[in-house]
């Protein structure tokens, strides 16, 4: 058993810690997009009331999980929640609101921030927090006038709503450039600001739409029939990483030569990509794609590389990894990121797929999920971790897999010797949650695999023995350091 | 009579999805000399039929009389036997023996149909073409047919001169069955399964089983377009919304090793097989069938079967291809309401004492009043007369 938490928890604290154990991993995992079993519709209503009963019963948690790695979609409908009900909070939870949100809004990715400014809109939220909110976020962003261009309907938007004054960053004199060009593009012979001057040189001349980013120049090169290949090839010094990574496979059917640098790529994503490779292409460029896994895994390590001992890991490629449409793959892409990363963090790895298949690099959905016997497999094996990668769905035979960890954890190794975690990329609408193995395992949801190493630490709070107090101290401790990371000015997040 | 031999398949562990149940039974070794795949029949594509339109289908059956179908999708079966080589659509076939002559056609209706000799596989037969449980309730819709043989006095003149025609039975499309889609979409499907059973609010719905694996996979999105009885169809609607999983249980007292925790696993998975076989199966595989060939291709034969109709017992009909030694390669079963049953019981006791109103109810202990109520209950009123 691990340390019982102090006499003082009570029934209503470990409900309380396991409602917002429920909800962090239900942001962890869930778009509100479909998943391989449920419907876009049921994630939306699910994940919905999780949101608004969190929030009304603890209020300061609800904020607190914006320093945890949920995702950004839920983050977003946090801090919308937040900020509809302000009236609720009393002046110093909003003076922490207020940072947390300042904070997780310079991580989110601008297009997401837009759509939330917009949907604030939409729902008349316009109170001085949220005027100013909005205010220091476009304050922090880096070149006003690529974000006009791109992000422009979000942009014209957020400036009426918080009617906010418009500057560009490059002339000291402002002479409302940025104002005119959202508003009456037409009244303005030509733009000082270089972008927006090729933007309006980009109607009539072709040359000028290559100085523009990639995104505003494909409606140009659309409208002006441009040769996909051409356009790929001149644009791609204007491409972003991410868009470079997306745009490989394109460029390679239009033969246009777009490099991309694989290593330098995210993991997760890195994996998404693979995975969207045929297994021929995936063969012919085996020790590439390796290497570049590989590279990725090691950076994500980092510190941490090869200090956790002798690890084993049961990952799940049965037809369930399928995802949906939305999210194609994704529970076998972070299955696949695991794995590499597992593998540069363990001293010795061993690895089990549950369709008994070695490759990883060639893993694709198929076959049922034996997930019991592949844990035999592991446990054979006398790790001293073993990390599950799953969604949950146990059926060749149903539930073996929790009888065999929870006759483990009761005759075989009481003591705890193998800490034994599973990570479940998937959110089970009906459940509230995402689907648990067995009581006697911690489960924890995992969107990218890079967050794995402090989830795993999240994870020893879904053993259900610990009480709200220690989950709370662990919440300010990591909201300490993220309001701290965000002060000295840690960049965007991926 | 005889049973149906499912030898050489076994069962999995079963997969629920809201009151759908669904079995895989897998085989150790695949037959490779028989292959299923399926043709969709659209505008024309149904070629050597003689008239073709968006699916269905109408053959001249004789003078002023036309045989009318609507066919969604139809399998074709491939074969070899031994003799020169054989080639059919892509299949792979095991060794290179080759494909029979002509198998004489005996059939007492054009329920199967050879595939035109198109270039695609140069001359030998192309294969066998037949509709999904077309042949099963073929065979239940034609039962005594023909209707009274000796002119009885209580039976009318219609009875006498028409028979049972026109017979008419409601089935229901699988995606009418409440939860059957998404079961079905979600199901994980073994390597090696080759065939499934499915249920609905736990009552055997269908059993499908194919020669391959490949023809499985190809084949099980097929079952969301097959027929399923009207019980099959009540039960999704009105039965329970779910069904409960069986889970495996293990007793850990017992466990003192990992090689422990193993065995029991495996003795868990055995133990849950023959419980299905025994509990869950046995409606369908301890009954006995009366089974009529219909069509013999190499060593294969296809024929359909009827259940005993004994009352207030589930039953199915279907149709299946067997091997030499009688192990079902093929098999498609379509679940009968009590009703159906009870429809099938009556007009085989019937046929059974010459259609005399009189011996019939005398063996079956009631009176004949009650004999010609039970008649007209069941859907037949036009048969016998008013004042019996």
């Amino acid at each position: 058993m691990a340390t019982r938490a102090e006499p003082a928890t009570t029934h209503a604290d470990l409900v309380a810690a396991e409602d917002v154990l429920l909800f962090v991993n239900a942001a962890i995992t869930s778009t509100g997009q479909r998943e391989f079993h449920s419907g876009e519709h049921a994630q939306h209503m699910s994940l919905d009331f999780l949101h608004a009963y969190v929030r009304v019963n603890y209020r300061p948690l609800y904020a607190a999980s914006l320093a945890l790695d949920i995702n950004d979609h839920n983050a977003a409908l946090i801090v919308r929640h937040l900020l509809e009900t302000a009236g609720e909070a009393d002046a110093e939870q909003r003076r922490v609101e207020g940072r947390l949100i300042a904070a997780r809004l310079a991580r989110l990715p601008a297009p997401r921030v837009y759509r939330l400014f917009r949907a604030l809109r939409a729902a008349r939220v316009n109170n001085r927090r949220t005027r100013a909110i909005m205010r220091d976020w476009l304050a922090a962003r880096p070149d006003p006038a690529l974000d006009a261009l791109k992000y422009r309907t979000g942009l014209k938007c957020t400036a009426r709503h918080a009617h906010l004054p418009l500057t560009t960053r490059t002339g000291q004199e402002d002479d409302g450039e940025l104002g005119d060009f959202l508003f009456a593009p037409g009244r303005r012979k030509h733009f000082t600001t270089p972008l927006l001057d090729a933007w309006r040189r980009a109607h009539y001349e072709q040359g000028a739409l290559y100085e523009l980013p990639f995104t505003v120049a494909e409606g140009f090169a659309a409208r002006r029939g441009i040769d996909r290949r051409t356009f790929l090839e001149r644009i791609a010094p204007r491409m972003t990483r991410l868009e470079r990574l997306r745009l490989q496979e394109s460029a390679r059917t239009h033969r246009a030569e777009v490099g991309a640098d694989l290593t330098g790529m995210p993991l997760t994503r890195l994996a998404s990509y693979v995975l969207g490779l045929s297994l021929d292409d995936r063969v012919a460029r085996r020790a590439e794609l390796t290497g570049a896994l590989r590279a990725a895994a090691r950076r994500t390590a980092g510190g941490q590389a090869g200090t956790w001992g002798r690890v084993a890991a049961v990952l799940d490629d049965s037809f369930s990894a399928t995802g949906s449409r939305q999210k194609r793959q994704r529970p076998l892409a972070v299955a696949l990121a695991c794995h590499f990363l597992l593998e540069a963090l363990a001293g010795t790895y061993l690895p089990l797929w549950t369709s008994g298949r070695q490759d990883a690099l060639l893993a694709y959905p198929y076959g049922a999920t034996p997930l019991g016997m592949r844990l035999l497999d592991a446990l054979e094996s006398a790790p001293e971790r073993l990390v599950i990668v799953s969604d949950g769905w146990d059926n060749a035979p149903p539930g073996l897999a929790g009888e065999v960890l929870r006759a483990w954890r009761t005759s075989l190794d009481p003591r705890g010797r193998t800490a034994v975690v599973h990570l479940n990329p998937v959110y089970d609408a009906d459940d509230f949650a995402v689907r648990r193995l067995s009581a006697s395992v911690p489960t924890a949801g995992v969107r990218n695999a890079e967050d794995l190493p402090a989830l795993v630490q999240l994870a020893r709070f879904a053993e259900g023995r610990t009480g709200l107090a220690e989950l709370r101290a662990h919440l300010d401790d990591r909201v300490r350091r993220f309001l701290e990371d965000a002060g000295t000015g840690r960049g965007e997040a991926r | 009579m005889s049973r149906l031999d499912m030898e050489g398949l076994s069962t999995g562990p079963a997969q629920v999805w809201g009151a759908v149940r669904l079995v895989p039974l897998m085989r150790a070794e695949p037959l490779t000399d028989l292959r299923l795949h399926r043709e969709i029949y659209d505008k024309g594509a149904a070629g050597g039929t003689p008239s073709t339109s968006g699916g269905a289908t109408t053959v001249a059956a004789g003078r002023r009389t036309a045989y009318t179908s609507y066919i969604p999708h139809g399998f074709v079966a491939n074969w070899t036997g031994e003799g020169g080589p054989a080639a059919a659509y892509g299949s792979q076939f095991g060794d290179g023996r080759a494909p029979v002559e002509c198998a004489p056609l005996h059939l007492p209706r054009k329920l199967t149909q050879r595939m035109p000799r198109s270039g695609r596989s140069g001359d030998g037969p192309s294969g066998l073409r037949f509709l999904p449980l077309h042949l099963a309730l073929d065979g239940y819709l034609a039962l005594h047919f023909g209707g009274p043989p000796i002119v009885w006095e209580e039976w009318t003149r219609r009875a006498v001169r028409d028979g049972l025609s026109p017979r008419a039975e409601t089935a229901y499309r699988g995606g009418r069955v409440r939860g059957l889609a998404d079961a079905l979409r979600i199901f994980e499907i073994h390597p090696a399964q080759c065939g499934v059973l499915v249920y609905v609010a736990d009552a055997l719905a269908a059993a499908f089983v194919v020669p391959h694996p490949d023809d499985y996979r190809a084949l099980h999105p097929s079952l969301v377009h097959d027929l399923y009885g009207e019980l099959i169809h009540q039960y999704g609607r009105y039965g329970p919304r779910t069904v409960p999983d069986v889970p495996v249980r293990i007793d850990p007292e017992y466990i003192a090793s990992v090689a422990d925790l193993r065995a029991a696993a495996v003795r868990r998975q055995r133990e849950w097989a023959e419980q299905h076989h025994d509990l869950m199966a046995g409606e369908l595989l301890d009954e006995s069938y009366s089974v009529r060939q219909v069509h013999r291709m190499g060593r294969f034969r296809l024929s359909r079967f009827l259940p005993p109709f004994a009352l207030h017992r589930a039953q199915h009909i279907g149709e299946m291809i067997t091997d030499g030694k009688g192990r079902v390669a093929y098999l498609k079963t379509f679940r009968l309401s009590d009703k159906q049953v009870r429809r099938g019981h009556v007009l085989d006791r019937l046929a059974a004492h010459d259609w005399h109103l009189g011996a019939t109810a005398a063996a079956m202990g009631i009176t004949v009043p009650e004999l010609a109520r039970r008649i007209r209950q069941l859907g037949f009123e036009e048969l016998v007369k008013a004042h019996i």
